[in-house]
């Protein structure tokens, strides 16, 4: 398998504390790599310093080859990159469609466009209703955001990271705050996604992450204390005592 | 945010009435409030330009006076030259070279102004766009030969191909003209790719950027777009007044344009216009009244940011609150 993306030493420390201590990870092409670990792990550190919110301290960070480990995040989304955010991140005072139909033009070329109104575009405001289709929210596409509820938000923001047309999704805890049913909706629509996308998917919910996982990292302290197949990590003894809580 | 098309008749109609009832008092003998028109519609595309970035871009800015001062200059300095002699290259009294200029020198201060403010945010923006426009105010309060202090009486008003800018009429009308293009503009850009950019990079910087957007570069072009503009109503603001001092570029003009897009609701065509119509009747009536008329303006001011969110525009499509 060619990787995608590849992490190589990768340091960032806040103060005294290393967030992402010595990180290294492959990601393959077409794979669901979850990355699991207790809170203040530094997961979601990791993810930004892969989008591009924040530059590591040392270490290297490709992605199809190309070393991507400073370049300024709104390349990287162009690069094929897109992330989703586990504090929901939209703009609230546009509309559902507008949201997603800006995801749409980010990969339309540049947007230093002035005179044609963007909401006639009619290939930008079809791609994202069909995308809004795609995660169940086609009937609230020309609600207000702000309008929508929690759980509706986290469809958006995967409906947004698949519309920018990325192939890698680095999803932070798309499950966050979902009832149960939700969640199970969330799983059904991410399996629909295995082998169309290469994503890597921050999650708490244990059972969403061995549904969906093609392989697993353990990240504890900013260290990744195990990598394998769900079988692999379950039976790993280090893991089970480090953050599954068994003797 | 426009989730529903809202109607264009109340611009229109506004527009409308801001065109005719001057004129209507003019010809009625009454030239004061023609005056008072001019000064409205310029104060109006000035404050057009402030809501492009104010507005739609979320990006406070505290300095938009000094394009106005700018643009005013451009006008002043060349008619200097043209009569008193010296730097032969810019004298002039030509209307077109002027505007020329003014918008090439406020759209070249808005660029280098714009690059470093822009890297701030927030509060800081606020600060270092106030910093230079006050920069721009010292710069030309220190220019004794175009009177300093004192300002400098424009001793011709500019000559425009096809019209005499010494009639009120004619000048009104091309101020007018010039708001209507100008609020065209805005609204063209607003609703362009490039100003769902902008107005996404208000709403959620973070997310634009993730998305691809480089909104530093879109924000300087809004930022640069908008002291263009701004410089043009400066022009026109040199030719209305026939003079011009540093005191029309001070941080408390910049800060009356701002009450203008708040008043009269920021992001939205007409709010800007109708901030700067009531911000001309009130001070107009207030000061009638007393000397200290900027303290209920002022409470005014509170009384909108409190109660009426959305400004003026928003409490008469109900949205106040």
């Amino acid at each position: 398998m060619a990787a995608l993306l590849e992490i190589r030493n990768l340091r960032k420390s806040f103060g005294g504390v290393a967030a992402t201590d010595d990180v290294n990870l492959e990601v393959a092409m077409g794979e669901i790599h979850a990355i699991i670990g207790p809170n203040g792990a530094g997961k979601t550190t990791l993810i930004s310093q892969l989008s591009g919110g924040q530059k590591p301290d040392r270490g290297s960070i490709r992605f199809r080859g190309a070393n991507i480990t400073r370049r300024p995040a709104y390349t990287r989304a162009r690069l094929g990159i897109a992330r989703s955010f586990q504090i929901t991140s939209l703009v609230m005072d546009m509309s559902v469609l507008d949201n997603v139909a800006l995801a749409v033009q980010a990969s339309d070329g540049h947007s230093f466009r002035f005179l044609k109104p963007a909401r006639s575009i009619t290939h930008l405001r079809d791609a994202a209703r069909d995308m809004l289709l795609q995660v169940g929210l086609g009937d609230r596409a020309d609600q207000p955001t702000a309008a929508l509820s929690h759980g509706e938000h986290r469809l958006m923001e995967i409906a947004i990271a698949l519309a920018t047309g990325a192939e890698l999704l680095l999803l932070d805890e798309p499950m966050a705050g979902l009832g149960p049913e939700e969640s199970t909706q969330m799983v059904a629509f991410l399996k629909l996604l295995r082998g169309k996308k290469t994503i890597l998917l921050i999650e708490h919910d244990m059972d969403a992450v061995f549904a969906l996982a093609d392989r697993i990292s353990v990240l504890v302290y900013g260290k990744i204390i195990a990598t394998g197949t769900p079988d692999e990590i379950r039976g790993n003894v280090e893991v089970r005592h480090a953050y599954l809580g068994e003797e | 945010m426009s989730m529903t098309k809202r109607s264009i008749w109340p611009t229109l109609g506004f527009l409308l009435l801001l065109l005719v009832v001057p004129l209507g008092f003019y010809f009625y003998d009454n030239a004061f409030y023609l005056d008072l028109a001019t000064r409205l519609v310029i104060l109006g595309i000035a404050a057009t330009s402030l809501n492009l970035v104010l507005g739609y871009g979320g990006l406070i800015s505290f300095g938009h006076a000094a394009y106005i001062g700018i643009g005013a200059y451009a006008v002043g300095i060349p008619v200097y030259h043209e009569f008193y002699g010296g730097f032969d290259s810019i004298a002039s009294t030509n209307g077109l070279f002027q505007i020329a200029i003014a918008v090439g020198i406020a759209t070249l201060f808005a660029l280098i102004t714009g690059a470093i403010s822009l890297r701030t945010k927030g509060v800081y923006f606020i600060m270092i766009t106030m910093a230079f426009a006050q920069m721009a105010y010292y710069f030309f309060l220190s220019l004794d030969e175009y009177g300093g202090d004192d300002g400098l009486v424009i001793e011709v008003r500019s000559e425009m191909p096809f019209m005499d800018m010494d009639s009120p009429v004619q000048l009104f009308l091309l101020c007018w003209m010039s708001l209507v293009v100008a609020m065209l503009i805005v609204r063209t850009i607003v609703h362009s790719r490039f100003g769902m950019v902008l107005q996404g990079a208000k709403g959620n910087n973070e997310r634009m950027v993730t998305l691809g957007y480089n909104t530093y570069v879109y924000r300087l072009t809004a930022y640069v777009i908008s002291g263009a503009m701004c410089g043009y109503a400066g022009a026109l603001m040199g030719n209305f007044s026939s003079f011009i001092s540093p005191a029309m570029m001070e941080w408390g003009r910049s800060g009356e344009l701002m009450f203008m897009v708040i008043l009269g609701g920021a992001a939205t065509t007409l709010g800007p216009v109708l901030g700067s119509a009531a911000f001309i009747l009130l001070e107009e009536i207030f000061s009638s009244v007393t000397i200290y008329w900027h303290l209920p303006f002022g409470l005014l001011l509170i009384g909108v940011v409190l109660f009426a969110r959305g400004g003026l525009t928003g409490m008469f499509r109900g949205r106040g609150n």
